[in-house]
């Protein structure tokens, strides 16, 4: 781990009119780190994701990303060509419903190139082949590279949502519940995966969720949200093990053992 | 005639329509919106190309209409008796005496020259519409030069048929900066945009939009580099004139299976024929 963040995010603000989306919210992520975000609904932890990722201006505060070419730069404030570009190349970006993040009308070989033509890659044979080892790579069939989404199942188009994301080779993935909706088994595959392919590429993430078994599997670090605060961060076995704050001790017990 | 003003429209209309060609002219490429008016036509006849050529008619022009290439069919023959009678304009089916010539999916066979302005009917200016439906989005894909879903649909093409099969309608870049719908032309068609001395103009009436190329603007067909682009036509010559080079349409002639080949372009097939080319379908 080097001591440079790649993303360093301060006093970060968003308010819907008087409600409160998320507030005074300052990290640091390092390469290769994941961090989890946790939090019943409505604690703004989804306000914060997407404040993060450019999908939301924030009303206060810096989200500084560690870039390849030009070092730290503030993406709050970077004009939006370069901001969208971030987000085609070094970012990744799961959303919880894969419909979200699928173009669902273009077979999954289309989808998984959309991002290699996005940045400029004008070789069909090389394009099919990134396809198809992407393809690979989340366990669906190359023989299902011309299908599309529609016909594939929940789990599938989830694990194609994230090949769509990857295959560009970011170095941070913003996801968004990305388990939520699957069946237990399918999740646990899905997470077997996410973290095969979180420690190959060394990528650094941040997983929104409010499943603890998730992050209790994938993150490195853990913050606890509530009403637009964190109430608490630390190592993630640390929190879920010793849970200081109220809520989060409230949060833990109330996992169901089975 | 003295019913109407000169060539339908109102003098402020046709204003209004210059500027929005002269904006276009000076960013070729760029779909500019225009307060498309209502047509004594139905949407989908050429409403758009019609309130372009009113507003670029002056009474000395000789006007030609085409609709695929043929100066005699529904389409063609309403638009020209249109403005026979609101303009008095002269006009023509020789392609080389037309100063101003209004165009339903084909760009005439015989090369165009300065001064001559080709006037396109557009259905869908954009291109991105089919892949990406919110306007909003595909005009910040315009302003960013976003245009990787452009080749989504060209690689969707080549998965399903093993070749871009995208066969009018190419869509084409415009001095590498936008990717613009050449109206449903078929692609045999892309190569004459590129470079041409005459002013290319394009009008959709329903979707309010008007765009344009300047002579001599360089127009190169999207493709991949192991799939480039094949202008394509039938492999026939036509059955009437036996020309080699121009675009065929299949006319099919009899229930058993029967067809010929003909020139689509009618005006270059008779210059040809009555130059005494003759073709094997020729009676």
């Amino acid at each position: 781990m080097t001591d440079q963040p790649l993303l360093s995010v301060r006093k970060i603000a968003k308010t819907y009119g008087n409600h409160i989306g998320c507030e005074n919210v300052s990290f640091d992520l390092f390469p290769g780190e994941v961090m989890g975000i946790v939090g019943e609904s409505g604690s703004g932890k989804s306000t914060l994701l997407n404040c993060m990722a450019g999908h939301l201006t924030p009303d206060a505060g810096e989200v500084v990303f560690d870039t390849r070419v030009n070092g730290p730069r503030d993406t709050v404030t970077m004009s939006e060509p370069e901001r969208r570009m971030l987000s085609r190349t070094d970012w990744a970006f799961v959303h919880q419903h894969a419909r979200d993040g699928l173009r669902m009308g273009v077979s999954a070989g289309g989808n998984v190139g959309e991002r290699l033509m996005a940045v400029g890659a004008r070789n069909y044979g090389d394009i099919r082949d990134k396809a198809t080892d992407w393809l690979g790579r989340v366990e669906i069939d190359s023989s299902r590279i011309d299908d599309r989404p529609s016909t594939f199942s929940g789990g599938m188009q989830q694990r194609l949502q994230i090949a769509r994301n990857l295959v560009t080779g970011p170095r941070l993935v913003f996801m968004d519940e990305p388990t939520g909706g699957l069946d237990v088994s399918v999740q646990a595959r899905l997470l077997d995966l996410l973290r095969g392919l979180v420690r190959d590429m060394g990528l650094s993430a941040i997983i929104v969720t409010h499943d603890l078994a998730v992050v209790r599997l994938l993150a490195d670090r853990l913050m606890v949200m509530k009403s637009g605060q964190v109430v608490e961060n630390g190592l993630t076995d640390q929190v879920l093990d010793d849970p200081q704050h109220p809520y989060t001790q409230l949060l833990v017990s109330s996992v169901l053992q089975v | 005639m003295t019913d109407y003003n000169f060539a339908y429209l109102d003098e402020q209309t046709k204003r209004m329509i210059r500027r929005a060609i002269l904006k276009g002219l000076a960013i070729p490429g760029y779909q500019v919106p225009f307060a498309s008016r209502e047509m004594p036509m139905p949407y989908g006849w050429g409403t758009g190309g019609v309130q372009v050529s009113a507003a670029v008619l002056t009474p000395e022009d000789r006007f030609k209409v085409i609709d695929q290439g043929a100066d005699d069919t529904t389409n063609a023959v309403s638009i020209r008796k249109f403005f026979e009678h609101t303009a008095g304009v002269a006009t023509t089916t020789k392609t080389a005496e037309a100063t101003v010539i209004q165009t339903r999916h084909r760009i005439p066979e015989a090369d165009l020259g300065e001064g001559q302005i080709l006037v396109y009917q557009v259905p869908i200016p954009e291109p991105l519409r089919f892949l990406e439906p919110r306007e909003s989005e595909t005009r910040k894909m315009h302003s960013l030069e976003e245009y990787g879903l452009m080749h989504v649909k060209l690689y969707e093409d080549i998965s399903r048929h093993g070749h871009i099969a995208t066969a009018y309608a190419y869509p084409v870049k415009v001095e590498a900066r936008y990717v613009m719908d050449p109206s449903p032309i078929p692609k045999f068609d892309n190569p004459k945009l590129s470079n041409s001395p005459a002013i290319q103009l394009f009008g959709a009436g329903r979707e309010q939009r008007i765009y344009a190329l300047p002579p001599y603007t360089r127009v190169t067909s999207l493709d991949f580099e192991d799939h480039p682009f094949d202008p394509s036509k039938a492999d026939h010559p036509c059955g009437l004139c036996a020309a080699e080079d121009s675009y065929l349409d299949e006319v099919i002639v009899d229930d058993a299976g029967g067809r010929m080949f003909v020139c689509s372009d009618t005006d270059f097939c008779e210059a040809r024929q009555n130059a005494g080319h003759k073709g094997k379908d020729a009676a």
